[in-house]
């Protein structure tokens, strides 16, 4: 079986925000404009943290990208009353946008709150139309979305994988995020083949996981400690 | 039918009757004034509803991370206000309290209209209402389920039970007066309106004994088996928090502390609407200082209950001292949000325990004016559970603000104007007192069986025998 696992390395992590913008565009995520925002509404998939180590002039900035945890026991998912939000067989935490009524609980149970509303539909004015990816739907209005890992590119590969009759090969499947990261601080991979790259940094003694206490079970393993 | 003559000697026998069938055989300009006016608050209610369906759910205050507002807030509280009546008035059925009734109409009413109107906000609060009923097990083609771990569809069946079950018990009682109304009406002016509303909804009621045995029988089973589902209904609200994870949503406590509340909302609601009820309508003979004296004593046991679960409550959080829960903890007790809480705190312990202690502090204005208070207080208590939480999320960097927006605070005050409007029109509709239930507790008085001690059931056949049973017993005759 797969289980679809991330990694980030805080301490490659220039907190440069190339992830924040290409997951932008891949997934075609609204831009709010700055009346939203300012009543907490902007829309990222992936955002950069910011925590601040020391006094000034002695001070450290460390930055930690938060996105869905893609959590084996999902706080999210028992809430929702009509299932618009499920484990898929490959470990995503999937969302179904067409069943989503908008009852805004998984976003409330949500230790991580990486989960995002449509308060409006998305607005893109031409020519920022022609930009859209056509492999990603946009979302209506009063739907939940939330990070996929890229689920298209990971169903690309599996195809193209499938027509050449061959398994899918670690780091071929690169979500935007990781695809962009100048610093490489993303890989993402199989967490049960233990032979992959994900696998690897699981294992690493600077190996976290967000919120561990709460045992979510989260597929995105941070490594964090060193300079 | 022969029953004109009886009718009227009893309307001479009975001229302190004359209140209680006021409102409900003629025009009453005081009355409709109220149903206007408070039918045009809640204009306000649909027409900021339909401005927020046309304009998205984006039109409310409502954002990341305080997915919930004031629709869920206002939601909990009327669900609460809700147990006013059925419970209250089930529990003083089951109970065989005598001085229960002349209250028991007025109180189940309350709860009818307020579940009506608290069901009607996890509609508004849906991102694509109009998706509602995928939350309904309908089998369809596509074999797609609700998913029934979620307290939601918990909330939902609950909620649709409780407002079956009060509706049935508002109902039962109601029909030997929806019969009485109908004989009057006969009588007084045939064909009108009210006479042949009253002979559709006395459902063909004779008095005969199998009726009334009937009646009773039903009556006493829809009061046992209203309790645990009131006392389901506001554990399961409270469930759609404490099931999650949020700090100080996840508590064991919330069941019991979500029913006592909403147990001393609903009696405060009650207060009010009887004080209201009594100037109004003069009905002081009915709903009198004794029955306020008793309902208040009630009252301050709540007050009491109540504050033990709101000290538990905190104590507990603040000597596990974890960090996520202390967060909210200090922002609700020395915070942002420190004036609610203490003013909380004043309207529902301090003020009521003060006040309702004395037996001067239970006549019918001073509890109304309590009652206010805790409405008030009740109401900051779910703002401060829901809005207090969700502003501060587990992981500080998502912090956030709630400020209402006018559409959200439109569909609030609206509410209130459509429970006024329910009530005054139901007011005009059915008698606010049950006649029978009154009638009856008189003849029980009368014949000497003491007040707790009547079998109440077993004798209503016979005991009704004299007034209006003999009535309708001639016209089978």
């Amino acid at each position: 079986m797969t289980r679809w696992g991330m990694n980030i390395d805080t301490d490659r992590c220039t907190g440069c925000g190339a992830c924040v913008v290409a997951c932008h565009a891949e997934n075609n995520i609204q831009t709010v404009g700055e009346a939203e925002t300012l009543i907490g509404r902007a829309m990222h998939w992936i955002r950069i943290e910011r925590y601040y180590e020391g006094t000034f002039p002695d001070i450290h900035v460390r930055f930690q990208p938060v996105l869905c945890q893609q959590c084996g026991a999902a706080p999210c998912e028992p809430v929702c009353p009509v299932y618009a939000t499920y484990r898929t067989p490959e470990g995503l935490n999937a969302m179904v946008y067409s069943r989503c009524i908008g009852t805004r609980y998984c976003a409330n149970n949500c230790p991580y709150t990486v989960r995002f509303f449509n308060w409006h539909a998305g607005d893109f004015p031409a020519p920022l139309d022609r930009q859209l990816n056509p492999d990603v739907s946009p979302r209506p209005v009063g739907v939940m979305e939330k990070c996929t890992f890229c689920i298209q590119r990971i169903q690309d590969a599996q195809g193209l994988a499938q027509l050449e009759d061959r398994p899918v090969a670690d780091g071929e499947i690169r979500p935007a995020c990781a695809q962009s990261c100048p610093a490489r601080a993303v890989s993402f991979g199989d967490l049960d083949d233990p032979d992959s790259q994900v696998s690897v940094f699981a294992r690493n003694p600077r190996a976290m996981h967000l919120l561990e206490d709460l045992s979510t079970e989260p597929a995105v393993t941070y490594l964090i400690g060193g300079e | 039918m022969a029953g004109v003559s009886v009718e009227t000697q009893m309307l001479a026998a009975e001229p302190k009757e004359t209140p209680i069938f006021g409102p409900v055989t003629g025009l009453s300009w005081k009355l409709l004034a109220g149903s206007l006016l408070t039918g045009a608050v809640a204009a306000v209610l649909f027409y900021s509803w339909g401005y927020q369906i046309v304009n998205d759910i984006g039109v409310a205050g409502i954002n990341r991370p305080v997915f919930w507002g004031f629709y869920i807030v206002t939601f909990v509280f009327w669900i609460g206000i809700s147990h006013a009546g059925t419970l209250i008035s089930a529990i003083l059925r089951v109970t065989q309290a005598e001085w229960r009734r002349p209250v028991t109409r007025s109180a189940e009413a309350i709860t009818v209209f307020a579940l009506s109107i608290g069901g009607l906000f996890p509609l508004i609060h849906l991102g694509r209402p109009w998706l509602f009923y995928f939350m309904v097990p309908i089998p369809n083609h596509r074999g797609l389920w609700p998913n029934f771990r979620s307290p939601l569809v918990w909330d939902m069946m609950a909620i649709t039970t409780y407002l079956t079950g009060s509706v049935l018990y508002l109902l039962l009682p109601m029909i030997p007066d929806f019969a009485i109304l109908r004989d009057r009406e006969a009588a007084a002016n045939p064909g009108s309106f009210r006479a042949r509303l009253y002979r559709i909804v006395s459902l063909g009621w004779r008095g005969t004994p199998q009726q009334w045995a009937s009646l009773e029988m039903a009556i006493r089973i829809m009061a046992v088996i209203v309790i645990p589902v009131a006392v389901s209904v506001h554990t399961i609200v409270s469930w759609d928090f404490a099931m999650t994870l949020q700090p100080m949503w996840h508590s064991a406590i919330f069941g019991p502390y979500f029913v006592v509340g909403a147990i001393y909302s609903g009696i405060a609601i009650l207060m009010v609407a009887m004080y209201l009820l009594r100037r109004t309508l003069h009905l002081e003979e009915y709903l009198s200082d004794k029955v306020f004296n008793n309902l208040g004593l009630l009252f301050v046991a709540f007050a009491l209950i109540w504050s033990y679960f709101t000290f538990a409550e905190h104590l507990t959080v603040w000597y596990g001292n974890e960090h996520s829960e202390m967060t909210v903890f200090w922002e609700r007790v020395a915070g942002s949000h420190a004036r609610a809480f203490w003013t909380m705190i004043i309207v529902n312990t301090l003020i009521p325990i003060a006040v309702l202690s004395w037996r001067w502090g239970r006549k019918p204005l001073v509890t109304a004016i309590v009652g206010l208070g805790v409405m008030l207080g009740m109401w900051l208590e779910r703002y401060l559970i829901v809005i207090g939480t969700l502003r501060f999320p587990r992981l500080e960097f998502t912090l956030g603000q709630y400020i209402p927006s006018p559409v959200e605070i439109g569909i609030l005050v609206g509410s209130f104007g459509m429970f006024g409007f329910l009530y005054f029109t139901f007011v005009q509709i059915a008698p606010i007192v049950s006649i029978w239930e009154v009638r009856e507790g008189e003849h029980l008085a009368a014949r000497g069986g003491g007040h707790g001690e009547a079998h109440v059931g077993a004798s209503a056949p016979a005991a009704l025998a004299g007034s209006l049973g003999a009535r309708t017993l001639g016209e089978e005759a």
